[in-house]
């Protein structure tokens, strides 16, 4: 089953977007349903922007298999220091030219908690964030199953 | 509605031709990008006065119909390139983003598909 991996440059805003454009792709050819392609991708935007914004690099990793379509997203720091704060809706810490360009707005954390069917943040201050951010998959999730 | 109509009603100038089969079906209006890609469907007119690479990405990831900048915003070159690439349309309309979604949504170009 597929297991890819992406590197996500900090402030790479050139090709941000490249990433879950690629998975986005992967999983139309895997023949899952167009719907919940749209969660995955909104979830791996974010996930994106957020490495490219917040974190000095890092790396996404998605993998498929029959039960799960799985995203993770971890990077070399700087880490979070309150993971609960950072998740609420509206809170951000980027600085005002990440917000004239329209992110920022506190609403990536949010957006992937919302579309996603489970999602783990943990981070450490120093170290770094890891985000494992899953979709179930029901038979009825692939093309070829549909009636 | 065609993309054409749109910027006709938009009297808006084509800075990018999108892929013209794309239908568009539905309309919206943000400038904040995580916003539009909560809410963001296929074959969405979506108006915004962003004009970075990042919007490319966000219709590319939605396979929306076009951008419509207004105000007689311009995009830069690299941007309008990429938008070719996606298959996204750039329009550029003088008038103001208020004005716009009224024009659209007056003819019929709502903010849901369908």
């Amino acid at each position: 089953m597929p297991h890819d991996v992406y590197l996500v440059d900090q402030g790479d805003y050139a090709n941000a977007g490249s990433v879950s454009a690629h998975i986005k792709k992967r999983l139309l050819a895997l023949g899952i349903d167009k719907a919940l392609v749209r969660r995955v991708a909104i979830a791996s935007f974010e996930a994106e922007m957020n490495l490219v914004i917040h974190s000095f690099g890092g790396k996404m990793e998605l993998d498929v298999t029959d039960a799960a379509i799985t995203l993770e997203a971890y990077d070399k720091g700087p880490g979070i220091s309150n993971v609960e704060l950072a998740k609420m809706e509206g809170f951000s810490t980027a600085d005002e030219e990440v917000r004239s360009r329209g992110f920022g707005a506190g609403m990536g954390l949010p957006n992937i908690a919302r579309v996603s069917d489970h999602f783990v943040l943990a981070s450490r201050p120093g170290v770094g964030t890891l985000m494992v951010i899953t979709f179930t998959l029901h038979p009825e999730h692939k093309e070829e199953n549909k009636a | 509605m065609t993309i054409e109509l749109v910027a006709r009603l938009a009297q808006a100038n084509i800075l990018a031709h999108g892929d013209h089969a794309r239908d568009v079906t539905c309309g919206y209006a943000c400038d904040l990008l995580s916003w539009v890609m909560a809410r963001g469907q296929k074959g969405m007119a979506w108006v915004t006065v962003q004009t970075h690479l990042n919007v490319i990405a966000v219709a590319s990831l939605h396979e929306m119909a076009c951008v419509l900048l207004p105000d007689g915003l311009e995009m830069e070159g690299a941007v309008l390139e990429k938008a070719r690439e996606e298959g996204i349309a750039v329009l550029s309309s003088p008038l103001s983003a208020y004005r716009l979604c009224g024009l659209l949504y007056q003819n019929g170009l709502h903010d849901l598909p369908g």
